[in-house]
């Protein structure tokens, strides 16, 4: 029974940090909303008895991709305030 | 704009509607598992002799599908560092902020271990939960950790490279020596399988998953030296 409050409540974080990764104005607060809803999604995984894929969602979801994304970022501006 | 928003919200809130009438009338936990899951559960232990039964199905029985993941990271690391190549290699690393002084503290601190973790995880694979790109993924993040920290800290491109073109070719020799010495494309069961849940075990899942590792973490440690390096030089 805890088990599915603490899921529903981590289902519940992860749909609101997903509505700021699109809704939010400043595109570095959306990527860290974005990177918090894999870091969410990765605790999810660890009650659903999934370890392994738990592991490759910290890693890759919050960790990499958060860090490319925001090279990316840096990339482009960049390149617009050249133009 | 905000008309828009909250009908796309309500169309949401339908369909979740619809799917949760669905399944909550007549949903009930199937008691057994699949055919396949089944033969997988029963059959693994003697077939591939690995504990972590992820490992047994993602390295022997699913091994093909493994390779096209590898295939399509290195493509991926090929294609971003084919885009982002320099004509001119200035090094304007003077014009970088440097990281903080607890940045780069917790850097020199946490990098070795981050990488120990990360060997641990690909070496443990066959065991523990995780496997090579797990591992791999946690070897890159240090290395992201490094790069982050120390403004003037350069990845050698050819030993990355080299690690990288070396352990994704070892791979695909021990996939086809699986063909030459025992039943099929990746078959681990070409060396013993040792005794079940010791480090040596397992038959060649050890030997894969650490080739794994170095080519998924040299791969995504690619992918952000590139990123690092072209943030001053123009398109």
């Amino acid at each position: 029974m805890i088990q599915l409050i603490i899921a529903i409540v981590l289902g519940m974080i992860m749909i609101l940090m997903a509505g700021v990764a699109i809704y939010h104005k400043k595109l570095k607060v959306a990527i860290i909303a974005a990177g918090a809803v894999s870091l969410f999604a990765s605790i999810l995984y660890i009650l659903l008895a999934a370890p392994d894929v738990a592991l490759t969602e910290a890693s890759i979801g919050s960790g990499l991709s958060v860090v490319i994304f925001f090279y990316v970022l840096n990339k482009i501006r960049k390149y617009d305030t050249e133009k | 704009m905000i008309l828009r928003n909250s009908l796309l919200f309500l169309l949401l809130i339908a369909f979740a509607a619809i799917i949760i009438s669905l399944f909550s009338t007549n949903y009930s936990e199937a008691e057994q598992l699949g055919i396949v899951a089944k033969h997988y559960a029963e059959n693994a232990k003697a077939e591939v002799g690995a504990p972590n039964l992820v490992s047994a199905v993602v390295v022997t029985y699913r091994g093909l599908d493994t390779l096209g993941e590898v295939v399509i990271l290195f493509l991926t690391a090929a294609i971003i560092g084919f885009m982002l190549k320099s004509k001119h290699s200035v090094n304007n690393s003077d014009k970088r902020i440097k990281g903080s002084e607890i940045l780069e503290t917790a850097a020199n601190a946490l990098v070795p271990i981050i990488i120990l973790f990360g060997s641990y995880i690909f070496i443990n694979g066959h065991l523990s939960p995780g496997g090579g790109f797990q591992g791999g993924a946690v070897i890159a993040s240090a290395f992201v950790l490094l790069v982050m920290a120390k403004a003037n800290a350069k990845l050698s491109h050819k030993i990355i490279s080299f690690t990288e073109s070396v352990s994704g070719f070892s791979f695909v020799i021990i996939g086809v020596l699986g063909i030459i010495l025992a039943a099929g494309f990746l078959d681990n069961t070409f060396l013993p399988l040792g005794k079940y849940g010791s480090i040596i075990s397992a038959g060649a899942i050890p030997i894969i998953y650490i080739f794994i590792g170095l080519k998924v973490g040299s791969e995504l440690t690619s992918i952000v030296n590139n990123l690092k390096e072209s943030q001053n030089i123009e398109i």
